[in-house]
């Protein structure tokens, strides 16, 4: 009997230096660029650090200051709001849209399907960019248009209110992913249900209701969620945006003040950068970097919890 | 969408009302085509327009570039050179090559056997772990810069480069431990105990057995962090301003943008030489990385 737990033993320690050696990247990955920044990010909430002398505990002051007297956080997290409610509706209802567009095409789906995809993969700054000449109140092709049309020309990217449905047009022509993955999930659903609705007199819309929606339903919360995270993490399309859009760019000398034009564009991520690396205010920078943290981890908890697939494992 | 069918020509033609059912079958079904075509049309315009735009401007010349016109009067194709001769531009490319290649390189090494292990292997805390790896995978990169960039830039002076953003990556990614994994929980176990009756070790199976047949997942993870590199701004942003030797294609471009504040025509024209590898790229590669968004969304 000794032996035979002895030979059980040696086994599991083999199998536990088997995994610790498999493990082993992602461990030291974890620690070193997850765990010891974040736990550094919380020391520095609670201090002044401009970087050059050393930190000095400050207890809450970083908190109060960025909730109360930095001027760029409502505006940002507003913004963010705003961009929850209409660009990921308006992403996951076009995405759908056209990926069941693209399942009824008959004629050239395919050349569709990589027409629909295309813009998904165009570098986010060269993307921006193209829009930011495209929408340009002055010479851009979209208000050329829309004065020959003789419709309203907006100021797009250089007015407050229209640069953020600027940038939702912009998320929307970007929709590849969405689509895809709708076009994958709608192509999953049992043809007998729609056979059997069918028998039962049912008219496209009610078979969309009916058979349709439940099926997909995961698909769309999922996409809804991700798109939540996506936002928490919208960074370069405001930027340049409003960089190329108010003219300052460029060279390392000149400081952009994000959020072109008036606080319009702002991003959590971009309070960052703005505190960090423009005000060298590290201790505020933390105390942004800690707010978008827990917001991330509040809806990534709610990914994981519903979709189950996420954690599903082969046994 | 009728589930008539068509008259049989052997039917009677003095059946009239079966004859006019299936011509009106078929008339909705053509409309029904038009209907589709048509919205698919003009879904493809809104797709397409802008990078025509994008095209035609960049061949435009600087006079008329500064005009509402939406087509060139004369066609500059050396707006082309002009941008691809501009000091740095090759820089930016090299820059931007090294970048994607090393990164994409590593990052496969180090996250396809952390994968592996996550998707095969028992052990307590692995439930845990992969919780870690989806809320690493959705964290912000903003939420840790700052002791990051401290890191790199004071500890171990290697601001000004590109190697505080490629070194992370030979200790795996997130996102493509996440993917990897979801494809290789499709792989049979069967194959991995017959591996393993013959003989192999862990290691082993996952080179000679799991590796081969997880190609069509691997060749979408390089691919997306191909092009996680190709068109990261923050990064660079970050790291390498302080050293123009070091930008990136996504870093300079905006720099050009900046140099180059009134010629649309020429900014238009390193816009296209920037987006063109990533769609080539694309049409060689279109089937992995179409698999590859599925596989992102389908378990979910």
């Amino acid at each position: 009997m000794a032996t035979v737990s002895l030979g059980l033993r040696q086994k599991r320690r083999k199998e536990r230096l088997r995994n610790l050696a498999f493990l082993s990247p992602w461990l030291i990955g974890v620690g070193v660029f997850f765990l010891y920044p974040l736990a550094s990010t919380v020391y520095f909430s609670f201090m002044k650090y401009d970087g050059f002398t050393p930190p000095v505990w400050t207890g809450l002051k970083n908190w109060a200051y960025v909730f109360n007297d930095y001027p760029m956080f409502w505006p940002a997290l507003r913004n963010t709001l705003w961009l929850v409610i209409v660009m990921v509706a308006l992403r996951v209802l076009f995405g759908l849209g056209i990926g069941l567009l693209i399942t009824k095409v008959k004629t050239g789906a395919g050349v569709f399907r990589t027409l629909f995809y295309l813009p998904y993969l165009a570098p986010p700054v060269a993307a921006t960019m193209a829009f930011a000449f495209l929408l340009n109140p002055g010479t851009g092709p979209v208000n050329s248009i829309l004065g020959k049309l003789g419709l309203p020309q907006p100021g797009w990217f250089n007015d407050p209110a229209w640069s953020k449905p600027a940038l939702t047009l912009l998320a929307i022509w970007g929709i590849g992913d969405l689509m895809v993955i709708f076009m994958a999930s709608l192509l999953d659903v049992p043809k007998e249900l729609y056979e059997a609705s069918e028998l039962d007199g049912a008219g496209a819309w009610k078979r969309f209701v009916h058979v349709t929606l439940p099926t997909i339903q995961p698909i769309v919360l999922f996409a809804v969620v991700t798109g939540v995270i996506q936002t928490m993490q919208y960074y370069t399309q405001p930027l340049i945006a409003g960089k190329v859009a108010s003219g300052v760019i460029g060279g390392s000398g000149q400081q952009f003040e994000p959020g072109y034009p008036d606080k319009s564009t702002l991003t959590l991520p971009q309070l960052v950068y703005n505190l960090g690396f423009q005000r060298f205010d590290t201790g505020g920078a933390s105390v942004v970097a800690l707010v978008l943290f827990v917001l991330a981890m509040i809806f990534t908890a709610f990914l994981m919890r519903r979709g189950s697939g996420f954690l599903a494992t082969d046994d | 969408m009728s589930t008539l069918t068509e008259p049989r020509v052997e039917t009677p033609v003095s059946r009239p009302d079966i004859e006019k059912a299936g011509r009106e079958a078929r008339r909705t079904k053509f409309l029904h085509w038009v209907a589709v075509h048509s919205l698919a049309i003009a879904a493809a315009l809104f797709f397409v327009l802008p990078f025509v735009f994008v095209f035609l401007t960049a061949l435009m010349s600087d006079q008329q570039a500064l005009t509402r016109n939406l087509w060139p009067d004369s066609w500059h194709w050396e707006n082309l050179r002009t941008v691809w001769e501009t000091p740095g531009f090759l820089t930016w490319w090299k820059n931007t090559l090294m970048y994607a290649v090393l990164g994409t390189s590593l990052t496969l090494v180090s996250s396809l056997p952390v994968a592996y292990a996550l998707a095969r292997f028992k052990f307590r805390g692995r439930n845990f772990a992969m919780m870690l790896v989806i809320s690493t995978m959705m964290l912000p990169p903003q939420v840790v810069i700052v002791p990051m960039y401290l890191f790199w830039a004071k500890e171990l002076h290697l601001s000004g480069t590109l190697w505080p953003l490629i070194i992370p990556m030979a200790f795996t990614d997130a996102f493509s431990i996440f993917l990897l994994r979801q494809f290789l929980l499709t792989i049979p176990k069967e194959y991995v105990e017959a591996a393993k009756i013959d003989g192999c070790g862990d290691f082993k199976t996952l080179i000679r057995v799991v590796l081969p047949m997880a190609k069509p997942a691997i060749a979408a993870v390089a691919l997306f962090q191909f092009f996680y590199c190709w068109n990261d701004y923050f990064g660079p942003q970050i790291y390498a301003s302080e050293n123009p030797a070091a930008w990136t294609l996504s870093y300079g471009l905006e720099s050009f943008k900046g140099a180059h504040h009134t010629n649309w025509n020429l900014t238009m024209a390193a816009t296209v030489l920037v987006m063109a590898p990533v769609i080539i790229l694309f049409f060689f590669a279109q089937k992995a990385f179409i698999e590859g968004v599925t596989l992102t969304g389908v378990k979910g």
